[in-house]
Order: C-alpha cells, then structure tokens, then sequence
C-alpha cells in the first residue's frame, strides 16, 4: 500500500514539473505554475516519508529544519544583483547532495553493485563532484573573491584532458570491478579537482555559458541518482533540469558567436595581443558630452531605446534608469530596452534586474525583435554595455568577436553612451562606436551619472 | 542491462525531449526565473537525501544523509521562494486613467 501513494506522489510531482515548467513561457501564468509545481515537490517529499525503508526522523527533520531556515533567508533577502552567485552556490548545493547520496549508496553496496548500477553511481559522482567545485569557483568569480579574469598556464587543456583520461579510466576499472574503495574516491577526487581547473580559465563574460554549462550538469548528476536508486521521479527532475541548462547554454555560445569547445577552452579575452588586432581608432577622437547636455537630448527623443549592460548591475543603477524612462514617457516619448542575450552574467540577468526597478515586461525586447528598430530611433542610452553593441563585431574580420550578433546601436539617429572610462570592454578590443559622429559618451559611474541626468531633465 | 534499466533509459530520454520542446518556448526574459525553477525542480534530489538519511545504515550514511537533506532543502525551498519572488517582480504596464 505505501508504495503505491509514494509512486502515486512520484507520478503526480513528474507532471506538476512539466506544467510548472511549461508555465513559464508567458510572464502571465508562470507564477501560477511553479506553484503547482512547488506542491508537486510537497508531494513527492510526503510520498518519500511514508516509506517503509524510513525509520529513522531526527536527522532528516534537523536537515530540513536547517535547510528551510538558510534557503528561506537566501530567498529572501539576497538582492537581485546578487542572483547569478545565488545561482552558481544552488548549483553546487544541489551537486552535493547528488554526490553524497552516491558515496552512501557506494558504500553500501561497493561489494555486491551491478554493473547497470555502478555506471549510475560513477556518472553520479563524477557530473556531481565537477559542479560542486566548478560552480564554487564561478561563484568566488561572480562575487570578485577570485580574480575575474582568466587564468592560463601553458599545456592547460593537454594537462586538464589528462586528467579527464584519467577519471575515465578510473571510471572504467569500477564499472568492471567496483569493490576497491581507492579507486572510487580518487575518481571522485579527480572530478572536483577537473571542476577547478575547468573553471579557472573562463572569465567573467562568459560566466552566462558557465552557469547555464553547471545548470545542466547538477541536472545530469540528479538524474544519475535516479538510476542509481531506481526513481523515476529524479530521472524526469533531473533530465529536465539537464535540457535546460544544456539549451541555455547552446542559446549563450550562440549570442556569441562561439562554439562550447571555445568557451571551455578558448580562455576569451586572454591573450589581447593575438587577437585584439581590431580597428585602428588612432587618430579619432570622442565627442564627451554633459549632463545637462545629454539630458536635454534624451528627454525630447521621440523613441529612446535603453541598452543595459553588466555595468548597470555593477552600478545598481536600474531604478536611475526607470526613472529617467519614466520621465521620457511623461514628455510623450516611447521607451524600450534592448536587451541583448548575454547581457550581464546569467541568461535573463537584465531583465530581472529592470523588472525589479519596475520597469514592465512589455517594455523589454529581446535582440531580434529589436533589432530593425534602431534605425527610427531617436536616442539609444547605452548603459554599461560594450561588447555587444561594438559594430566590429559585424565589420571587422580580425576582431575576437567577429560574427557575434550584435544590437545594432549604431543605426539610431544618435547614441549616448553612460561608461566609467575608455577603458576597453570585457573581450579587451576598443569600441568604434565611441568614435562615431553621433555618438556622445558621458564618462563617470553608471548610477552618479543617471541621477545627474534625472536632475538635470526634471528642471528641463 | 536488465529490463527496469531499459525503462529507466526511455524514462530519461522521453523526459528530455519534453524537457527541449518545453523550455525552447520560455522567451529570455524569463531565462533567469527558469534556471532558478530548473534549480528548485533538481532538488528533488531531496528525495534520495531522505532515503540514505533515514534508512539506518550506519552513522556515517546517517550524517552524510543529513549533510545532503540540508543542502537539497536549502534548494528546495530557496528556489521555489525565490523564483515565485523574481516571477512577482514581472508586471504588466500600469494603465493610468
């Protein structure tokens, strides 16, 4: 009887997933759905409760008592800015618990494991192992406790493949003789000692493909628990989970115009003096311009579209940003934002941190629906973005970023770019876009910047 | 591979294809409030955590049991929390009248 209402909770909590997951392609209901997929997950914990192999409460009780209080805390006072690190310690949670209920399940059966189930338990801990350290290491990037740019070293990926040969091969001894524990551990050793290294290398821009990467692997190792321990609900979770970071992270090498072997071991923005040949800007100057200035022409611009960037996060100047908006559209303009794919350093990053400024949904455009736009655009803003507005990108065969699609800011009838200095963008190349005959830069912190500008339209 | 080990592997496959024809249609602007669903959903995990925390096989399944019901609740819980808190934020143009 208790294992039909637990396979019965298994069966109901796999379909409230999927709807819930489906819910979310309309802003609308998808609030709605990841409630019912939230009782979906209620129901699978009650289904997993009532098992008969359960006898023992304490330490469940004090783990969830304890887990509730930290996740419900994280939830609820993390601020949005900080939610790609959010992301990358949730990664590496979720690998953990994979990974331990791996070594449990090893050690209990090491002697007696077929080989069905040791090909699970080793895909387990080696997908688990790897995101826990990997996304710990994105996470001290993301939060700047570890140096941001990439870290290189000669014969880097020949040393980490090695490595890789080697935790296969490690995986292939277990899988034909599982008994000796030496061999488990040190491939468990060597996958989140693989998570590191893969990590070191990628630097701060390219941290949407990472997180989406780890995503998809926290996925895979949950549904390897699934076929370790026989549960079809950690298969369906896990090989959700897994799709999804997987089409994430397509979708990310796809806005930059990269392959998933560059990312991982292209090391971007490294080594400027290869490839950062791109356009001569010797010789041209840029036109700065003043707040009251700029102000002036953002406020009569018929259509502004804004372009944020991870400077805007960095400044935390989305409210500045909003109210500037707000002010256009009181004179009668039409605001949008043009929100390009790895704006920032998750996927969808700009987008929650304008929605939490209040900005409507409506207002947010993705690069292909905005795209033909800019060339009736009176005024682009450009906030604290460089790399995906830089027409090299489109122009310049020699560039890093050459073929990455671009918004195409240089189209509108003028461009006013908010920047800290002329210092060059993430990928390390100048910008012509600065040196262009419409474009104006206001120099100084995003957020300083836009209030100036707030203040000086209020009195225009 | 036994029989139930055939299944497991169409479960997964199955699951996937859902996965990819279901998430290719949540629009980027969403994109965040999905890995952090996605996120919440692995948790799951949980489920294994309560097995090897409860099953009495020894203090050491008992404590890492406990370890991994810690960490997969915070996931649980936060995740759910937190994307039902992102996915408020979402709101529609204000009509003023």
């Amino acid at each position: 009887m208790r294992e039909h209402v637990t396979q019965a909770a298994y069966l109901a909590a796999s379909l409230l997933f999927i709807v819930g997951l489906r819910s979310l392609s309309s802003p609308a209901k998808a609030r709605r759905g990841m409630q019912q997929a939230a009782m979906g997950m209620l129901l699978a914990i009650v289904g997993t409760l009532v098992q008969q192999e359960i006898v023992r409460y304490e330490w469940i009780a004090v783990g969830m008592i304890v887990g509730s209080i930290i996740g419900a805390a994280m939830a609820i006072y993390m601020p949005m800015t900080a939610m790609p690190q959010r992301i990358a310690v949730s990664h590496s949670l979720g690998a953990v618990a994979a990974t331990l209920v791996g070594v449990i399940e090893y050690n209990l059966h090491s002697t007696d494991v077929t080989r069905g189930k040791m090909i699970a338990l080793g895909f387990e801990v080696l997908f688990g192992a790897l995101t826990v350290t990997g996304s710990l290491m994105a996470f001290g990037k993301l939060q700047e406790v570890l140096p941001t740019r990439p870290i290189t070293y000669r014969f880097q990926n020949f040393f980490n493949l090695m490595l890789f040969a080697i935790a296969i091969v490690l995986f292939g001894w277990l899988i034909y003789d599982a008994s000796n524990p030496f061999v488990f551990y040190t491939m468990l050793g060597l996958g989140a000692l693989l998570g590191v290294l893969m990590v070191l290398p990628i630097g701060g821009a390219d941290m949407p493909v990472v997180l989406s990467l780890l995503n998809s692997y926290a996925g895979l190792a949950s549904a390897a628990t699934g076929f370790a321990l026989n549960n079809n609900v950690l298969i369906i979770a896990g090989a959700l989970d897994g799709t999804s970071g997987f089409l994430l992270s397509m979708l990310m090498s796809k806005a930059m115009n990269r392959s998933f072997a560059n990312v991982l071991f292209g090391a971007f923005g490294a080594a400027p003096e290869g490839g950062g040949t791109g356009t001569s800007v010797a010789g041209l100057t840029v036109r700065s311009l003043s707040a009251e200035d700029a102000a002036a022409q953002i406020v009569y611009a018929r259509t502004l579209v804004v372009v944020p960037g991870y400077g805007m996060a960095v400044a935390q100047a989305q409210r500045e940003v909003r109210e500037l908006a707000d002010i256009v559209t009181k004179k009668g303009g039409d605001v949008k934002y043009a929100i390009h794919p790895v704006a920032g350093r998750m996927p969808g990053h700009m987008n929650v941190l304008l929605a939490e400024a209040d900005v409507p949904y409506e207002q947010m455009y993705d690069m292909d629906s905005i795209n033909d736009q800019f060339e009736r655009t009176d005024v682009a803003l450009v906030v604290g973005a460089n790399d995906v507005v830089n027409p090299a990108a489109r122009n310049d065969r020699g560039s890093p970023i050459y073929g990455m699609p671009i918004l195409n800011v240089d189209r509108a009838k003028s461009v006013i770019v908010l920047k800290r200095s002329m210092n060059p963008g993430f990928a390390g190349i100048e910008n012509e876009l600065f040196y262009r005959p419409q474009t104006s830069m206001v120099f100084g912190d995003a957020r300083t910047t836009l209030k100036q500008l707030v203040q000086a339209a209020k009195e225009l | 591979m036994t029989a139930t080990e055939y299944i497991q592997l169409y479960v997964f496959m199955l699951a996937g294809v859902v996965g990819y024809q279901v998430i290719s249609r949540v629009p980027p602007l969403l994109h965040t409030p999905l890995m952090s669903a996605t996120n919440a959903i692995s948790g799951i995990s949980l489920v294994g955590s309560l097995v090897a925390a409860g099953s009495d096989h020894g203090t050491i399944s008992t404590i890492l049991g406990g370890i991994a019901v810690t960490a997969a609740t915070i996931n649980v819980v936060g995740g759910f929390m937190i994307t039902d808190r992102m996915l408020k934020m979402f709101k529609r143009e204000t009509r003023k009248s």
